[in-house]
């Protein structure tokens, strides 16, 4: 994998802040577009610009094998069926839809739904507002010190298991394929979400054994606002869409309605067509270079990183890169992590800071934030070199 | 760094008018729940004016810097004088500019956000 090649392909990189070389490592957050994606879209917008699933003219021709080309090209990336692939906004949007059309339904005040305290807010708040509307029991399995989940068997018998492939924080990865079997050993379904996972490593949902794969394509070099929900077929068929109107109906009569098939009664409306082309081409680009070569170099940079930050910071998570995706959440001892950004903001460095969508995980450590460092597929050993300098830097200013 | 925050990070490792007043006329907790900033103002009033002011908290550089400004700026005048302070009068004590910056805006802000939100009837200014 030639990391200078790849970099070629993102325009932004090139980009100055504060009169230096950006060193982007706030890809948890969004990542970059390589120059591929952008062109998709303009190409769309130049060339074929038409509705989809409409017109029976040249440009809605275009456009619509365009959107379905992309629905195949994620369908095959995850190894599902494209029925199963749902296009909507973004991973929470994935995740309402599961809580809306699976969870109000099945749920009851007998019910169980299992969740952890490291979850984002996407899949914290759902659950939460599901378990108040059913009186159903919520819980939460903790983490340890290490941020590996802890007490899995425990949520046995639940009927939804809903948690994160790889934390957002701490980098931990799951086990997602025990997850699922605890999940249906049980009795239950098992949901799990993929934002932080899916753009850092080979998925395969049949192998996982999930029921529901939720997770966005900003993360994974495609535009914001367009997402993905996986569902088993047998699982979809049952459901009530989500949203209703244009496009999710067979037939529309004064008595009623007849529902769209899969995957289409759950895209109400105009979708994003550029948002799934870009994502498309998004898919193409990660496997022209490979997730398992991504994984690789990220694996790589993390040990480096790891073995550079552990003596100057206080690292939340565990400390063996295989473990962990690519992004190292920490503290400056003493300084608060807005403070530490800005220090490094001014020498071009961008990282995050705050508490990253995850609050109760932070209560959880014992912490009101935190700073974040993520990496992807075009950051080099040498921007890792900058963030350690620029974090000595904070420690002098702030001593 | 830049020099202006370069004093802000001056004013923090040692800021003015930091500590609890005990017998405090009035009391005022604000916080930025995103960031985790937290501030707790504690005036002494006489005669409708502060006299005295001081504040504790846990925050960036730049909160703490502001509580700790704005409270120097705040000694001698009213409650009401203060409320009317706006963003651009914070900035000119911080002598910074957020301008690029407007997601720290909040952090600079809190402070006196927290001493706009005082409620009249909690008010009780010198008897």
């Amino acid at each position: 994998m030639d990391v200078e090649k790849i970099r070629e392909d993102f325009p932004i990189l090139e980009r100055m802040v504060n009169g230096k070389k950006i060193a982007y490592l706030d890809n948890g957050a969004t990542s970059q577009k390589p120059r591929q994606v952008i062109d998709a879209i303009v190409r769309y917008y130049s060339e074929y610009n038409a509705n989809v699933h409409r017109g029976v003219h040249k440009l809605s021709e275009e456009s619509t094998v365009a959107y379905e080309d992309a629905r195949r090209k994620v369908a095959e990336f995850i190894n599902a069926s494209e029925e199963e692939i749902i296009f909507v906004k973004n991973a929470s949007e994935a995740l309402n839809l599961v809580m809306y059309s699976y969870g109000m339904k099945n749920i009851t005040h007998t019910s169980r739904i299992t969740i952890s305290i490291a979850e984002h807010h996407s899949n914290f708040v759902p659950w939460q507002v599901l378990a108040e509307r059913k009186k159903a029991k919520l819980e939460f399995l903790d983490v340890d010190a290490e941020g590996e989940l802890v007490g899995l068997e425990n949520a046995s018998g639940s009927d939804i298991i809903s948690l994160v492939h790889a934390s957002n924080v701490l980098g931990t990865i799951n086990d997602a394929q025990k997850i699922c079997k605890v999940a249906h050993e049980g009795g239950g379904i098992s949901v799990i979400d993929g934002s932080q996972s899916i753009p850092h490593m080979p998925i395969d949902v049949k192998k996982m054994g999930c029921d529901f794969f939720a997770f966005t394509g900003h993360k994974m070099l495609a535009p914001t606002g367009i997402g993905v929900l996986y569902g088993k077929k047998e699982l979809l068929e049952k459901m009530e869409p989500f949203l209703y109107g244009g496009d999710m109906i067979i037939e529309v009569k004064k008595e009623g309605s007849k529902w769209n098939n899969l995957p289409y009664k759950f895209e109400a409306g105009t979708p994003n067509i550029e948002g799934a082309i870009g994502l498309g081409t998004a898919v193409d680009y990660l496997n022209k270079i490979g997730m398992e070569e991504i994984r690789k170099h990220e694996i790589e940079l993390l040990s480096y990183a790891l073995g550079k930050l552990k003596d100057e910071v206080t690292i939340y998570g565990p400390l063996d890169a295989r473990k962990r995706t690519g992004l190292i959440a920490f503290n400056v001892p003493g300084v608060h992590p807005h403070d530490v950004a800005t220090i490094l903001d001014e020498d071009g460095i961008e990282i995050r800071s705050g508490h990253h969508c995850a609050q109760p995980l932070h209560d959880r450590l014992g912490l009101e934030s935190s700073a974040r460092a993520s990496f992807y597929l075009y950051n080099t050993k040498e921007e890792v070199d900058r963030l350690v300098d620029g974090i000595k830097k904070v420690k002098r200013v702030f001593a | 760094m830049s020099i202006e925050y370069e004093r802000i990070v001056h004013i923090w490792k040692n800021p003015p008018n930091r500590g609890e007043i005990k017998d405090a006329d009035l009391v005022a907790e604000g916080a930025n729940p995103i960031c985790g900033d937290k501030v707790k103002i504690f005036l002494k009033i006489k005669g409708g004016k502060i006299v005295d002011a001081s504040f504790t908290g846990e925050g960036c550089a730049i909160s703490i810097a502001s509580a700790s400004l704005l409270l120097d700026y705040a000694n001698g005048k009213s409650i009401e004088e203060i409320k009317k302070l706006d963003k651009e009068k914070i900035m000119e004590l911080l002598e910074l500019d957020l301008s690029k910056n407007p997601s720290r805006l909040k952090c600079a802000l809190l402070p006196l956000a927290t001493l706009k939100n005082l409620k009249n009837k909690e008010e009780r200014p010198g008897q």
